[in-house]
Parts: structure tokens; C-alpha cells; sequence
């Protein structure tokens, strides 16, 4: 008997591993690039941020943030010497640029406008997706196939192909630029996806869970929340995480359906005007803040999410 | 506990009768054991008890009540399901506590905790009460899936082939654990299976189930020894009964409308022969140390029978097989008494 070393199988080799790491990598570049850049304009000053050839080392500056959250005024110099000293350090650098802050700027509003958009209609998809799933997974529903394909159907065409009979509905009815005609339209979108997702949870906890949670007294919602709930746990994170990437980035139907009181932030950091044209800086840090959420809220259910692209392939 | 009495009952899924004009009665404190194979209609008729579904046709009473229309929750029954009965998400303690925490039942929590702990020392699981039951062995999580049923005082417990997961080993002691339970709370237990040894040794009575229907029920005595038809008396003894046609097994008293001829272990004398008294030839013998099998040709047909490993009979000899008794059958298989 001789021993040789064996290669193992399953395992993957050092060459397979290498050149696995190296895609990876160039994957990872090619979409981080972007993302790379916008974060560091918005901690340019405005000229640097439009000078050619594009500046990669340059220094720092807040006067992204700055601009972001303010609207500022050009003053003459006989006004500004007027005036008492800069209280604080944003003062400052807004004066030094020959101007004055006349006030905060419509970003933070816009921000919390998608954040309940956003979360709002998050919760509404995930919360009829989750009864409704439960429903064709469990009971006998007249027609269910054809009904679930016809939820499936909503989304065999881009949404914003119904955008002028929306608009022209929302315009009757008064939901034109409401948070309600907002959070309402991007559930309608997101529950197909949502059904079917979480049917696919749901299918995979087996009924006698319930069965014997109804012979053990309890009632049939009492059953779901103590029984089928705690194990959809995942699949309702996955869900949620998909739900709200698609709220929070949605652009068109924001674009033309809000203007003031209920427009989100996509549509309104690209009109981020500065002097003599778009203010890239602001459009940078409103981007780099604009992303913080979603990063969050995506880390935070990162080990659900990972399953839940997976449901189906990977049993516990 | 209660008596327990279906009354015929009938359940159709699309175009399979799964149980067909089933009546029984469950005694209170009787161990009655469904046996059958796949398809036969156990699960169902557990089920309908339950009240997991409903009956097409005829009624279920329990306690002279009838239930047939009533919930799970208002039916008192407790259930152990073949798989899949714990609750992944909870400890083994929370596991055993959920049937009492019900709503329904409001039991206050130092009772809960009383009732628990002296269940999974019944079923010597105290030591594992604060696991999770994801991290138990297949016994165990068996074990707690019975200790679900027991810590209630239902009205009768169904079990739903609760040990055909488990090795032969585990499901051997269960067995015994079970039938040491069931006497010790005198319990009503309608027990489904398809393992003729667990019907046989845990058993006050057996029920023979056959495509839906309830072919034959008595003790495990009656089932053996004294079948109905060729079915049942297939389903008990290791090895199976052989049955083959009248005139192929020599038999004393052969009734006139015999078809075929049923004949166990017990049934049949074996001896080495010359040339001239052979009817037979020993293909084959199996040794399994405490006894052998032995694989017989009689004529074109084979049987196969038990014998004293002290015996001194060979592969490949030739022998005479006759029967000292039997069962007969007539051509429908309808036994012969």
C-alpha cells in the first residue's frame, strides 16, 4: 500500500480558487468604480469635481454636504462686510464662496418623503404577501393558479409602460404627489413579487406544524403566528430586502408622478442645481447619503438574504 | 379517556376512496392498532378523527358526542405525527409546553412546568428540556414528539406511525416504552402502522385496513390465527404465510370448495426423504443464528418457512413436505372454516 495524497473532490483546487477570486475581483471593481467615484465628488469642491483630467487626489471638502442641505444666496461684497462673523463652520465656507445660506434645502424632506415611501410600502407588500402566500399555499383557492399567474402577469411588462393611465387615474381620484398614491402604487408592483417569494416559504414549512398546533387548541391565526411566522422569518426578510431596493431606487414613476409634497429623493438629487449648472458635489453626498439606508438595512438581514436567494436549493 | 366510535364513515380524495364505510369503536383504555399498507387509508382515518378533515358520509363520536362537524381545538385528541411534529424554532421545553400554553386552555405556567418535567422523565428526556429540539437524535426528537401528546389527558391519542423513522434498535425500546406508558396512564390509543411486530406486541386489538376499508379487527391472537381471508392472514407472521394452490402441499381433511392453501411455519412438517416419499427440494437455507429460513420448491411454486438451526437438513436436498394443518381459502380468497 502506498499513501498518496488525495484531492479532494468537492473541494476546490488552488487554480479553480484563483481564478474564482480573480472574477470576483473584477466583478467587484467594475461595479465599484462608480459608486467609488460618486462617493469621493461629493467630497470635492466644485471646481475640482468638473476639472479635466479628472482629479483622483485632491483635497477634501464638506461643501458637498453643505450645498445639499442649503440654499444659498450671492451677496456683494459690501453686503458681506456688513455682516457680523461666521458662527459656524459651514458659515464660513458658504462665505467664503461669496454667498450667504438663505435657508435648508428641500433634500431632507425629499429623504424622509422616501423613507416612508420606501419603508411604508415595504411593510404593505410584505404583509399581504406574506397572508396571501399562506392562503394559496394552504387552502383550497377557486382558481388558484389562474390567479397567481395573473399576479405573476402584473410584472410581465416594465411598470412604467402603465404610467400615463396611472398618472391620468391618480390625477382623478387626488393621489398625484401623496405619500398614500406613492406607497400605494410601488406595493401594487412589489406584491406579485412578494406572493410568489413567500409561497415558496411557506411551501416549504410543512403543514403538520399547524395540524398540530389546531389539534393542541389553538385557532387557525393563532397557529400561523406561533407556528408558520417564526419560520418564515427568512423568507420575509429576503422578501423585504427585495421589496424595498426596488421602493427606494424606483425613479420613473416618481419622476412623473410627484412634485412637491410627496416627491422622493431619486428624482430629486439629479436637479440639484449649483452655480453655472449641476452642483456635483451635492449630487454626490445626497447619492452617498441616499444609499445609506438600504446598505443598512440590507447588512442587517445579509444572512437571511443569502438564503433567500438560495430558497428552494438549500435545506437546513 | 373515552370511547372513541366511528360509524360509517367515508372520505374521497378526487377519484381515490381512501376510506370506505369504515365503522369502529375505540374502547376507553384500548390500545387498537390500524395495520395496513401504504394507501390503505390509515393516515386519513386518523385524520378524520382529528378532525384534520371531514367525512363525506357517516359520523365520529367521542364520548357519545358527535364531533363529526366539530374543529381540531374542540375535539380533545391528541396527535403524533409521523414527522415533522417539533417546532424547529422553539426549545424542547417549549416544545412540550405548547400544547398546555394554548389559548384555549389557560394552564398557569408552574403547572405547565410540573406537567412537563415529570413527561420527559417518563420518556427520560429531562436531561434535555433547555436544547433546542433541532439539536436532538432521531429518538429523541420521537420521543418528544410522544411527550407533546402526553403532557394533555386527551380523550384519545392518535399516533401516526410515530416510530417508523427510527432504527430498528430505537423503535425496539420505544415499543416496549410505549405499551409501559399507555398501561401506566391506562390510555385510549389508536395506534396506524405498517410494522406487523409493533401491531402484534403493543396491540389490545388489531384492525386490518385495506383500500380504505376495515377488513378484519380482534386481538393479535385472532388476527394470526384465525384471519378472514388470504389478505389478512398475508399481513401477520415472519415469514408470510405461504399460500398455494390446493393439491401442491399434501394436507389432511382438505374441505371441497378449497381453492388455495395458506400454511405457516407452524403449519408444516418437514422431512429428509428418499427418492420416492420427496415432494420437495430444499433450494436454500438462510442462517439468521437463532433460526434458519428455509427456501423450499415444491412442484413450480416456493415457500418459505422456518426451522431449527439444530436441524440437520441441507441446501439441495431432497425432501418431504407436508402440512399437519392448515388454512384454507376458497377462490375469492374467503377463508374456509
Amino acid at each position: 500500500m502506498s499513501t498518496t495524497t488525495a484531492h479532494s473532490v468537492v473541494a476546490p483546487g488552488r487554480r479553480t480558487r484563483f481564478v474564482a477570486g480573480l472574477l470576483v475581483v473584477i466583478y467587484a471593481l467594475v461595479t465599484m468604480v462608480p459608486l467609488a467615484w460618486i462617493f469621493l465628488t461629493g467630497f470635492k469642491t466644485p471646481p475640482d469635481s468638473i476639472s479635466y483630467p479628472p482629479k483622483v487626489v485632491f483635497e477634501p471638502s464638506l461643501e458637498g454636504y453643505v450645498n445639499l442641505f442649503t440654499t444659498r444666496s450671492r451677496q456683494t461684497p459690501e453686503y458681506m462686510e456688513s455682516l457680523p462673523p461666521p458662527q459656524t463652520w459651514y458659515e464660513e465656507l458658504v462665505r467664503s464662496r461669496h454667498m450667504v445660506i438663505a435657508g435648508p434645502s428641500k433634500f431632507g424632506e425629499r429623504f424622509l418623503n422616501s423613507v416612508i415611501i420606501g419603508f411604508g410600502s415595504t411593510f404593505l407588500s410584505v404583509f399581504l404577501g406574506t397572508l396571501a402566500a399562506y392562503a394559496f399555499s394552504r387552502f383550497k383557492v377557486p382558481l388558484a393558479d389562474d390567479l397567481l399567474f395573473f399576479i405573476l402577469s402584473t410584472r410581465m411588462m416594465p411598470p412604467i409602460a402603465v404610467a400615463i393611465p396611472i398618472f391620468l387615474m391618480y390625477r382623478t381620484v387626488g393621489l398625484s404627489d401623496t405619500h398614500l398614491g406613492m406607497i400605494i402604487l410601488y406595493t401594487a408592483v412589489n406584491v406579485s413579487l412578494s406572493v410568489w417569494l413567500l409561497k415558496g416559504f411557506v411551501d416549504e414549512i410543512p403543514r403538520e406544524y399547524e395540524e398540530a398546533a389546531l389539534i393542541d387548541g389553538y385557532t387557525r391565526l393563532q397557529a400561523f403566528v406561533k407556528v408558520v411566522l417564526p419560520q418564515m422569518a427568512t423568507g420575509i426578510a429576503a422578501t423585504a430586502i427585495f421589496c424595498l431596493i426596488f421602493a427606494w431606487n424606483e425613479y420613473a414613476f416618481a419622476l412623473l408622478l410627484t412634485s412637491g409634497t410627496a416627491q422622493t429623493a431619486p428624482p430629486f438629487i439629479p436637479t440639484i442645481i449649483g452655480e453655472g449648472g449641476l452642483d456635483w458635489p451635492a449630487i454626490g453626498a445626497g447619492v452617498t447619503l441616499f444609499l445609506l439606508p438600504v446598505l443598512v438595512f440590507t447588512i442587517l438581514l445579509r444572512k437571511h438574504l443569502l438564503r433567500g436567494i438560495t430558497f428552494g436549493a438549500v435545506r437546513k | 379517556m373515552a370511547t372513541v366510535t366511528l360509524s360509517g364513515i367515508s372520505k374521497q380524495f378526487g377519484r381515490t376512496r381512501a376510506v370506505d364505510d369504515l365503522s369502529l369503536s375505540i374502547a376507553s383504555g384500548e390500545f387498537v392498532v390500524l395495520l395496513g399498507p401504504t394507501g390503505a387509508g390509515k393516515t386519513t382515518t386518523l385524520r378524520l378523527i382529528a378532525g384534520l378533515e371531514t367525512p363525506d358520509d357517516g359520523r365520529v363520536t367521542i364520548d357519545g358526542a358527535d364531533v363529526t362537524a366539530t374543529p381540531p381545538a374542540g375535539r380533545d385528541v391528541a396527535f403524533v405525527f409521523q414527522q415533522y411534529s417539533l417546532y424547529p424554532h422553539l426549545s424542547v421545553f417549549d416544545n412540550l409546553a405548547f400544547p398546555l400554553r394554548s389559548p384555549a386552555r389557560r394552564v398557569p405556567e408552574d403547572e405547565i412546568r410540573r406537567t412537563v418535567e415529570q413527561v420527559a422523565g417518563m420518556l427520560r428526556i429531562g436531561h434535555k428540556l433547555m436544547n433546542r429540539s433541532t439539536q436532538l437524535s432521531g429518538g429523541e426528537m420521537q420521543r418528544v414528539a410522544i411527550g407533546r401528546a402526553l403532557v394533555r389527558q386527551p380523550s384519545i391519542y392518535l399516533m401516526d406511525e410515530p416510530l417508523s423513522s427510527l432504527d430498528a434498535k430505537l423503535r425496539a425500546d420505544l415499543r416496549l416504552e410505549l405499551k409501559r406508558i399507555q398501561r401506566e396512564l391506562d390510555a385510549t390509543i389508536l395506534y396506524v402502522t405498517h410494522d406487523q411486530i409493533e401491531a402484534m406486541t403493543m396491540a389490545d386489538r388489531i384492525g386490518i385496513l385495506s383500500e380504505g376499508r376495515l377488513v378484519q379487527i380482534g386481538t393479535p391472537r385472532e388476527i394470526y390465527a384465525d384471519p378472514d381471508n388470504v389478505y389478512v392472514a398475508a399481513r401477520l407472521g415472519q415469514p408470510s404465510i405461504n399460500v398455494l394452490p390446493v393439491g401442491v402441499l399434501p394436507a389432511p381433511d382438505v374441505p371441497a370448495n378449497a381453492f388455495s392453501i395458506g400454511a405457516r411455519t407452524e403449519h408444516l412438517r418437514i422431512a429428509q426423504a428418499d427418492a420416492t416419499s420427496a415432494n420437495a427440494r430444499l433450494d436454500w437455507i438462510e442462517h439468521l443464528g437463532d433460526q434458519n429460513h428455509l427456501h423450499i420448491r415444491i412442484g413450480d411454486f416456493r415457500l418459505t418457512t422456518l426451522a431449527d438451526p439444530a436441524s440437520d437438513l441441507a441446501s439441495g436436498e431432497a425432501i418431504r413436505v407436508e402440512a399437519a394443518a392448515a388454512l384454507y381459502f376458497d377462490e375469492d380468497g374467503k377463508r374456509i372454516r
